[in-house]
């Protein structure tokens, strides 16, 4: 069809069109690099005034191909990347990691290998909900209370330090058990910790919990429904907030959850505050988990036997035995190795922010073929416009804070 | 004592009646329903129907060099039941040139960035998404780079990146 040029010479007359409401949105661009995402994210924000009209989360600064990464490493190796997912608490990432390898290759720990991987892992809990509510309390004013929880961080970074000669990036267990045993000195480091951090806890919450500023701030706001909390998959505190009571320690006890007595902290309000309260509580029934669990100890090996092939073997089993000497040779051969099989296994825990799992399909190799992380940062962060609708700019930070949004784990 | 999860006889029965062309197994007590592609979104529907009504992952496998391996993608969908804590994970397996199958989004809110996940890093396309862009590539990305015929080191894309100099910046 040919159109005659006169058509496009023809001006339009239409008058100029109404300016619309949308027209007088302002657009303002937070982050990727703000003090208060605290990590590398972006969030692109319609601003009527000071009301949030509307937000568009964007993610992938930080990605690294993670996922990538462990189709190239082995079982052992990947340990490592793991670390660097949720830097926050390390220790629960390995604990995962191994976790889901260990379904896959169908291993059964030894009973003090599994209470170490529980103290580590109620230990990491408190770390990250320490820096995720002293973060709240940070963003919305309160420095104090922020110190207060960095100090005990401190001392749980010192345990570890003790315990494996990481601060920060543990990469403490392997496959079949652990890299260390516990000394008497992580032990006694541990029980001094149980004595001496509710005191602080008690502080904490005497400094905020009623803060009239802070329930100000935190109270109404990002309200997320239960039914919304279950269709937009959330899981951990952010779920349990919200009156999903749903904690894979009681509902699939793993590791030795089942031997202790714990209660599991819920909220109904669903809002910034009941999450920041649910994170209190849970370092609570975290700290009488360390307490029960350090106390009863089970004696023995750390990593499952020999015989099994699947951990290294001691210096003196190697020299003394010949189950020992076949056994490292069959595991530090790069043509030998674990036996994996050609199937797939999915298996998560109770991570601080959510359900952490990892879907490990194996093809007879000591490389994961598919190593698939579930990240609960991700599906936190996609509700994040749904929660921050109607509310003003200074809540963007406190909902933010509370859904404990890490960047590393969100893009891995 | 390893834990058992609890058992999903009743719900498999109910979808090999319904679902014809259903194929089961377990593996460590997980038990994986295997699904032609169109039926995958009814059966989704009919599990959130049954009680599971947590999406817990949606993922991808490519499955280029595995061994025996019959198709090229296998989607992997992971559902929970919060009341009773059944889970099931569901397989959806697709091909080249144009691997498709139905968004989940309508079921659950909580698909839309796994399921963009999966079309970034695989190139699953997902009919019925409402907003299916790449989630953590640049948006300028061709590749997918989660496919096994996508090198770990990339195709050099970092070395054409424009670089802004301070003096043109």
């Amino acid at each position: 069809m040919s159109i005659a040029p006169a058509e496009f010479a023809v001006p339009s007359h239409s008058p100029t069109p109404a300016a619309r409401n949308e027209d007088y949105l302002w657009t303002l661009n937070f982050g990727p690099q703000h003090p208060a995402t605290h990590t590398t994210l972006r969030l692109v924000l319609k601003l009527e005034g000071e009301r949030v009209v509307d937000a568009m989360p964007e993610m992938g600064y930080l990605h690294s191909g993670f996922e990538k990464i462990g189709e190239h490493l082995t079982f052992n190796q990947y340990v490592t990347v793991t670390d660097r997912m949720n830097y926050i608490s390390p220790m629960a990432n390995n604990v995962a990691w191994h976790h889901a390898v260990e379904t896959l290759l169908g291993i059964e720990l030894t009973p003090r290998c599994k209470y170490i991987r529980t103290i580590i892992a109620e230990l990491a809990r408190i770390s990250d909900h320490l820096l995720s509510n002293g973060a709240v309390g940070l963003d919305t004013g309160a420095f104090t209370f922020f110190l207060y929880a960095f100090y005990q961080r401190e001392v749980i970074y010192d345990i570890f330090e003790t315990l494996c000669g990481a601060r920060f990036t543990n990469s403490y267990t392997r496959v079949g058990g652990a890299s260390q045993d516990f000394t008497p000195l992580v032990i006694e480091k541990i029980r001094t910790f149980v004595k001496t951090f509710p005191k602080t806890l008690d502080d904490m919450e005497r400094l905020l919990t009623r803060n009239r500023i802070f329930v100000d701030r935190t109270k109404g706001v990002g309200v997320l429904t239960k039914e919304e909390a279950i269709n937009r998959s959330a899981t951990g505190p952010v779920a349990r907030a919200s009156g999903v009571t749903r904690d894979l320690r009681k509902d699939e006890p793993y590791l030795a959850y089942e031997d202790f007595q714990f209660q599991v902290a819920c909220a109904s309000a669903g809002d910034c505050y009941a999450r920041y309260l649910v994170r209190m509580q849970e370092m609570r029934e975290s700290l009488k988990i360390v307490a029960q669990a350090i106390e009863h100890l089970p004696d023995g090996p750390v990593n499952v036997g020999i015989d099994q092939r699947m951990a290294l073997p001691t210096k003196k089993q190697v020299y003394s035995s010949i189950e020992g000497t076949i056994s490292h040779f069959e595991l530090s051969m790069s043509n030998r190795g674990f036996e994996v099989p050609c199937e797939e296994s999915y298996a998560a825990i109770e991570a601080p922010n959510g359900e952490l799992g990892f879907y490990i399909a194996g093809d007879g190799n000591e490389t994961a073929y598919r190593a698939r992380c579930r990240p609960p940062s991700v599906l936190h962060f996609a509700m994040f416009p749904y929660l921050i609708r109607g509310h003003t700019l200074s809540d963007v930070v406190a909902v933010l804070g509370s859904l404990n949004i890490i960047a590393a784990e969100l893009d891995r | 004592m390893p834990y058992h999860p609890p058992a999903v006889d009743d719900v498999v029965a109910a979808v090999r009646d319904r679902f014809a062309g259903t194929e089961t197994s377990v593996f460590r007590g997980q038990t994986r329903l295997v699904v032609p592609e169109p039926q995958s979104f009814d059966l989704l529907a009919f599990l959130k129907e049954r009680g599971f009504d947590l999406l817990v992952d949606v993922s991808c496998v490519d499955y280029l060099d595995y061994p025996d391996a019959k198709h090229r993608y296998g989607l992997v969908y992971l559902v929970a039941n919060t009341a009773t804590n059944q889970r099931l994970t569901i397989r959806v397996f697709v091909d080249d040139p144009a691997p498709t199958v139905k968004s989940v989004v309508p079921l659950w809110e909580g698909a839309n960035w796994l399921e963009r996940e999966v079309w970034d890093l695989f190139g699953i396309q997902f009919e019925g998404h409402p907003d299916l862009r790449r989630l953590v590539m640049p948006e300028e990305f061709t590749a997918h780079p989660l496919r096994k015929d996508y090198p770990l080191q990339g195709r050099g894309e970092r070395h054409n990146f424009p670089v802004i100099t301070r003096d043109h910046s």
